[in-house]
C-alpha cells in the first residue's frame, strides 16, 4: 500500500520500511529547537533527569526570541539560564541578539532545517518546517528534554487529511487567506491529530513565503503537521541555505488519507479571523466598519521579506491613520538588513510606522506593543485568543500584510482595492 | 486508581494563552506559574480551587502554543485530573508528561454541574457521582500513558527504567 510523505518521512525516522497511521514508532531525530520561554524549563528537566550532556551539540538549536531583548527583570534571568546552558552544552547553534531572527524563520533562512527531517521543537508553530517537505511539530519542555537527551522521540504516526487547491488566486491573497479559510472550513480541531497535507495546482504556484503562513498555522486547526511535497520552489530555496544533505519526499498515488477536502480558490477573497478563534473568518468584502487602534505587520507567519515588500507596496507614498498606531516586526535581522537595503524600512518610517527588531514581541502578548482594555489590532500574526496581544477584554483580527497594511491607512479593517491599489 | 474532586466546568477550545497568560511565562517557577492561572478567564479559580478538583470541559482542551507552563499550572494549583470531550494534542503530551491524567469523554460535560462531586476510576475511565444518575465511562488510558501517570511524569519514569 502507498504511504503519504508524512509516513515516508516517519518511516525513515523509525527505520521501518513503512509506517501506518495509529502506529507508535521511536523515530530519530534530526533537530530539537526551542527558544528562551522552553528551554529554560526543559534545562530544569534535564538536570533533574541528572543527564550532563544533550546527544549531539549540532543538532539541538537554541534562539532567545520571545521576551528579547530582555523585556524584564525575570526574562532577563530566564534569558541567562538558557544562554548558560547553550554555553555549557557548547551548542552549535545559538542564536540571540546580533544574530536572532524570530526561531522558525531563523532556522529555515540560516538552511539549520533540510528537506526530508523530523524535527520537533518547543514552540507550538515548529510544524512550519512542513513549508519544505520536513515533518516538524510541536513538543513540551519534558518532551524536548527527552529529546535533547536521547535524539528520539516517541510518536503516533498521524492520519493525513489532504488539501486540494485549485485555480487563480484573486489580487491581494495569498497563502495567509488560503490557510485562514481553510481553518475557517474545518475549525480549530478540524485536523486534531492529523496531518495536513496541502497539494493542487494553486500550491504548484505558490511561493515560499505563502506556503511558509500555511505551514506555520496547521498547528491552528489542531494538526500535529502540515507538509508541502518539495518542488522547484523549494530546490530554489533551500540550494545554497542547507547545511545538511537533504532528501525530498512525495506521497505515492495510491497513498490512504483520512480525507480529502478539495477547495476552488478562484473565489477566495482575502480573509479577516476575527476575535477570538484563527477559525473565525469573514470575506474582507464581509467585515463592516471595524475601526482599530494598532496594526501589527510581521512575525514568524509573515514576516519574511517578501511579506514586507507586500505591506510596503500598499504603505508607500501614503500615511497611517492618525489613530493607529503602526508596528513593523521584521522575522530576522538578514530580513531586515534587506528591507533597509531595498528602502522597505523608508517606506515604513514616512507612513509614520515604527520598526522593531525581530523578536515575538506582542504576537503573544509579551512585550513592544501590547493592547489596552477595549483596543482592537489587526495582526500578521497566528492568534486572536482572548487577550492573545494585550489585556483580556483587547481584541486581535488576523490577515494578510496587505490587507493589514491597507487597515492601517484607512483606520478601520480594509483593503489595497479601498485605496485604489491593483496587485 | 481512584480519584475524587470537585468539578470546575469549562467550555470548547480552552486555549493555554487562558490557562497561564503568556505575561507570567516570564518564570518556570511552579508556584508562582500556579498562582496565575485562568487569572483573566476566571479570577476566582486559584482563590477557590482545592487539591484534587477535576476540570471538566469541551472540545480541544488546552489549544495553541506548546507551553508546559499550562498542565504545570493547573497541576500547581491543584488539579488532579482534566475530563474533556477532546484535547489539543501538544497538550495532551505535556500533561501526561508531568504526570497529569487527562480522560476523554464525548458525554460528562454535558452531564455534571459544576461544583459537583465526582468519583474517577482512572483504569477503568468509570465516573460516578454528583448529577450522574448513572455512571459514564471515559475512553480508557492507553497503557503506556497510564505508566507515565504512576511514575508522576516522563522524568520519574525514565528515572526508574533507566532509559527511555
Amino acid at each position: 500500500m502507498g504511504m503519504t510523505i508524512t509516513e515516508k518521512i516517519l518511516a525513515r525516522g523509525a527505520g521501518l520500511k513503512e509506517v501506518e497511521p495509529g502506529q507508535l514508532i521511536n523515530a530519530k531525530l534530526d533537530l530539537i529547537m526551542g527558544n528562551d520561554i522552553t528551554t529554560a524549563l526543559a534545562a530544569e528537566e534535564l538536570e533533574k533527569i541528572g543527564i550532563k550532556k544533550v546527544f549531539n551539540k549540532d543538532r539541538v538549536v537554541v534562539v532567545l526570541d520571545h521576551f528579547t531583548p530582555n523585556k524584564d527583570v525575570d526574562s532577563a534571568e530566564q534569558c541567562k539560564i538558557v544562554r548558560q546552558f547553550a554555553r555549557e552544552q557548547g551548542l552549535s547553534e545559538f542564536y540571540e541578539a546580533g544574530n536572532v531572527g524570530i526561531e522558525h524563520l531563523v532556522l529555515l533562512e540560516n538552511g539549520i532545517v533540510v528537506p526530508g527531517d523530523i524535527v520537533v521543537g518547543g514552540d507550538s508553530h515548529t510544524c512550519m518546517y512542513g513549508a519544505i517537505g520536513a515533518f516538524s511539530t510541536g513538543v513540551g519542555s519534558t518532551d524536548m528534554a527527552a529529546a535533547m537527551i536521547t535524539g528520539e522521540l516517541w510518536f503516533k504516526v498521524p492520519e493525513t487529511m489532504k488539501f486540494v487547491y485549485t485555480g487563480k488566486l484573486q489580487p491581494w491573497v495569498g497563502g495567509k487567506d488560503l490557510i485562514l479559510y481553510t481553518i475557517g472550513q474545518i475549525g480549530v480541531d478540524g485536523a486534531l491529530y492529523m496531518a495536513m497535507e496541502f497539494t493542487g495546482d494553486t500550491i504548484d504556484s505558490l511561493p515560499m513565503q505563502g506556503r511558509f503562513s500555511m505551514a506555520n498555522m496547521a498547528i491552528e486547526a489542531g494538526a500535529k503537521s502540515g507538509i508541502f511535497a518539495p518542488d522547484k520552489t523549494t530546490e530554489q530555496y533551500v540550494k545554497g541555505r542547507a547545511k545538511r544533505k537533504y532528501e525530498f519526499y512525495a506521497s505515492d498515488a495510491d497513498a490512504q488519507y483520512k480525507e480529502v477536502v478539495e477547495i476552488d480558490v478562484c473565489g477566495i477573497e482575502p480573509q479577516v479571523a476575527f476575535p477570538s478563534l484563527p477559525s473565525n473568518t469573514r470575506n474582507i468584502s464581509e467585515v463592516g466598519d471595524v475601526p482599530i487602534d494598532q496594526c501589527a505587520i510581521g512575525f514568524c507567519t509573515n514576516g519574511t521579506i517578501e511579506d514586507l515588500r507586500e505591506a510596503a507596496s500598499v504603505l508607500k507614498g501614503r500615511r497611517v491613520h492618525s489613530n493607529v498606531r503602526l508596528l513593523i516586526f521584521p522575522g530576522t535581522q538578514e530580513i531586515y538588513r534587506q528591507a533597509m537595503k531595498e528602502g522597505l524600512l523608508e517606506v515604513f518610517l514616512d507612513s509614520g510606522g515604527v520598526i522593531s527588531c525581530p523578536t515575538c514581541g506582542p504576537c503573544l502578548g509579551g512585550h513592544m506593543g501590547l493592547l489596552a482594555k477595549g483596543e482592537r489590532a489587526i495582526a500578521t500574526s497566528n492568534r486572536n485568543f482572548v487577550g492573545r496581544m494585550g489585556h483580556p477584554e483587547s481584541e486581535v483580527y488576523l490577515s494578510n500584510p496587505a490587507i493589514a497594511a491597507a487597515s492601517a491607512v484607512l483606520g478601520r479593517i480594509g483593503s489595497p482595492v479601498e485605496l485604489g491599489l491593483k496587485a | 486508581m481512584k480519584l475524587n474532586g470537585r468539578v470546575w466546568k469549562f467550555n470548547d477550545n480552552i486555549d493555554t494563552d487562558v490557562i497561564i497568560p503568556a505575561s507570567f511565562l516570564n518564570t518556570s517557577d511552579r508556584e508562582e506559574l500556579g498562582r496565575h492561572c485562568f487569572a483573566y478567564l476566571r479570577p476566582d479559580f486559584t482563590r477557590n480551587v482545592k487539591t484534587g478538583d477535576i476540570i471538566v470541559a469541551g472540545r480541544n482542551f488546552g489549544c495553541g502554543s506548546s507551553r508546559e507552563h499550562a498542565p504545570l499550572a493547573l497541576k500547581e494549583a491543584g488539579v488532579r485530573l482534566i475530563i474533556a470531550k477532546s484535547f489539543a494534542r501538544i497538550f495532551y503530551r505535556n500533561a501526561f508528561n508531568i504526570g497529569l491524567p487527562l480522560l476523554e469523554s464525548e458525554e460528562v460535560q454535558d452531564r455534571v454541574s459544576e461544583g459537583d462531586r465526582i468519583s474517577v476510576d482512572l483504569l477503568s475511565g468509570e465516573i460516578t457521582g454528583g448529577s450522574l444518575e448513572k455512571a459514564l465511562f471515559a475512553r480508557p488510558i492507553p497503557d503506556f500513558m497510564m505508566e507515565i501517570v504512576r511514575s508522576g511524569g516522563l522524568v520519574k519514569y525514565i528515572k526508574e527504567k533507566g532509559t527511555f
